[in-house]
């Protein structure tokens, strides 16, 4: 028996038996057909009726091109549809997302991590307690606060603000970073204390610099999110002008005619596509995007 | 003295790092969580100051014959989210483990569907459903001579057919999660089992599955989670239709809050939701009560 590390649940000695060859070839190929029509499929579908006329999405649905090629769909829905607008809110939302869960996973995961407060324990258990709070529970009395911010009585409902500072409380982003600090050597942070160097210094030029593998995991998935995201924005953006894509398109399918929203549906899913297309490692890496959402 | 003071500023440089998270966990979710179980006994209209009601809006909420129907709802899409989307991830993560070439282009399509915004992936389904012969479902299945199937009109067909969609938008995720933990299966365990006779099938039954048997309990008990809290499928497919058979709990709570004519009903909303909170924190309690023997 060969000590084969690489071994998966066939081994070298089946797969050489033609038989158990061909059933396995035509098994693994049939999974690729599978994920091909499936998975790919209605991608490519969307993109072909985006550039093609109505009628001959709605008359022949399986036929490639039955009367030619329409690019105009495209323009028509970035300006007249003004897709643009709702393109950049998203993008807007999406930095601003991505910049807050940042600020907050990287100074609170050093804080408790690095630091380590007395009283860290006791905060870093009501930061993970806030994973087993379902995110429903909190829709209407989070809708609420943002209405009327305590103290400050802000009202940040129809702002960019209350649409992605929530994104912050991300307790799943705190114990990442905060398990990625707990492992960085600690005899390069203690030389570094010995050399004279304070909170900020060391947490600007020797943490942060050894973190970009973690950074990188959480800034991907914060962006993804925040262009997924549906029921927030809808609730806190009323005010069409400052919707993002999720949330307009639904408004626009009533009223546009369906070549020019199958373009706009393309556009909108274009930018996560070419985004997990880069940074697939990242993403298929797995055991990171654990939690299943509804 | 000069101990104290740098142990003073040490502390007071700790707070500044601490501030973001102490000031963002604060406002959005510890005081939102303490407040939706203050508002559940609350009548808040947002025009006058809030008054105590007791148990009044969990009293309202019960009293709702809607809320039946919505339960059922919920959990036949749970129940059919399970029987349809539990075993697709975990074949296919099986098969594809042991699959030698281009085996990330699979993991690369498997996952596809979960980077599409759930809105877009909604939207185009919905065209899909078409229940015309013509619609694009329609026609594969009058290709091999079955349908045309009324998916989302009718109300028996309308659920599975959010189910299927669900599945489509998800299951990608939940197949990277298998993979990765079948990357650490010992390959003693399938060399002892091929010593002992064991097949193919053989060796998944008893080598493969036992070892993804910790992580399917909890992408059980995630999955069903998450469906308890379905909410954009059966708004945007169907708004909660036809004939009631799509609304699901989370759609109710949204309409007590944001589509009551009479102005949103904040307390029912906060009330309905912490019983499926808390219904939900039971499930999962006993669920590791009783699978406790089994995960490891």
């Amino acid at each position: 028996m060969s000590a084969d590390e690489s071994r998966g649940i066939t081994s070298e000695y089946e797969r050489g038996r033609p038989l158990f060859k061909i059933g396995r070839t035509l098994l693994n190929g049939l999974v690729l057909l599978f994920l091909v029509l499936v998975c790919l499929g209605p991608i490519l579908w969307l993109a072909k009726s985006a550039i093609t006329p109505t009628q001959d999405t709605l008359r022949y649905p399986l036929e490639l091109w039955p009367n030619g090629v329409d690019w105009e769909n495209l323009r028509t829905a970035w300006v007249d549809i003004d897709l643009k607008l709702y393109f950049w809110n998203t993008v807007i939302i999406a930095f601003g997302s991505w910049a807050v869960q940042m600020l907050v996973a990287v100074t609170g995961g050093y804080a408790l991590s690095v630091l380590q407060p007395r009283y860290g324990r006791v905060l870093y258990g009501l930061v993970l307690a806030t994973m087993f709070v379902p995110a429903v529970v909190l829709l209407v009395p989070l809708y609420l606060t943002v209405l009327d911010m305590p103290f400050t009585h802000w009202n940040l409902v129809n702002t960019y603000w209350g649409a992605f500072l929530p994104a912050g409380a991300s307790a799943f982003n705190i114990a990442l970073v905060k398990r990625f600090f707990d492992n960085l050597p600690r005899e390069v942070i203690q030389a570094a204390r010995v050399d004279g160097c304070g909170d900020f210094r060391l947490f600007w030029y020797v943490v942060l610099p050894m973190s970009r593998p973690v950074l990188g995991v959480v800034s991907v998935f914060a962006v993804l999110a925040a262009w997924k995201d549906f029921i927030w924005p809808l609730v806190v953006l009323p005010d069409p002008a400052k919707q993002p894509l999720s949330v307009r398109l639904p408004r626009l399918a009533g009223v546009t005619e369906l070549d020019v929203m199958m373009a706009a549906l393309l556009i909108s899913c274009a930018l996560p596509i070419a985004f997990f297309l880069v940074f697939q490692r990242l993403f298929l890496r797995g055991g990171l995007d654990g939690a299943v959402k509804g | 003295m000069s101990s104290l003071l740098t142990r003073a500023r040490g502390s007071a440089s700790t707070l500044v790092f601490l501030l973001p998270m102490l000031l963002v966990f604060g406002l959005f979710s510890w005081w939102p969580i303490v407040r939706s179980v203050i508002m559940s006994v609350q009548q808040t209209n947002l025009v006058t100051d809030p008054e105590f009601v007791g148990l009044d809006n969990f009293r309202a909420v019960l009293e709702d014959p809607l809320l039946a129907t919505a339960v059922q709802n919920t959990l036949w899409f749970a129940l059919l989210a399970l029987v349809f989307g539990y075993p697709v991830p975990l074949i296919l993560a099986v098969i594809m483990s042991d699959v030698r070439r281009a085996k990330g282009l699979y993991s690369l399509l498997a996952y596809l569907p979960v980077v599409i915004p759930p809105a877009v992936a909604v939207l185009l389904w919905r065209f899909f459903y078409d229940a015309e012969p013509t619609g694009v479902f329609n026609s594969i299945l009058g290709k091999v001579g079955l349908g045309p199937v009324p998916w989302l009109e009718d109300p028996a067909w309308a659920m599975p057919s959010l189910v299927i969609e669900a599945t489509w938008a998800a299951a990608g995720g939940t197949v990277i999660i298998y993979l990765a933990a079948l990357v650490s299966v010992p390959p003693e365990q399938y060399d002892a089992a091929e010593v002992d006779g064991a097949g193919v099938l053989g060796k998944v039954w008893h080598v493969t599955l036992p070892h993804l048997r910790g992580i399917m309990l909890i992408t059980l008990i995630l999955q069903i989670i998450g469906t308890a809290q379905v909410f954009l499928e059966p708004y945007l497919f169907t708004d909660g239709g036809p004939n009631n058979s799509t609304l699901t709990v989370l759609l109710l709570v949204y309409r007590y809050a944001f589509q009551n004519t009479t102005g949103g009903d904040y307390g029912k909303a906060t009330a309905l939701s912490l019983m499926l909170a808390v219904a939900l924190a039971l499930l999962s309690l006993v669920y590791f009560r009783l699978t406790r023997r089994w995960s490891e």
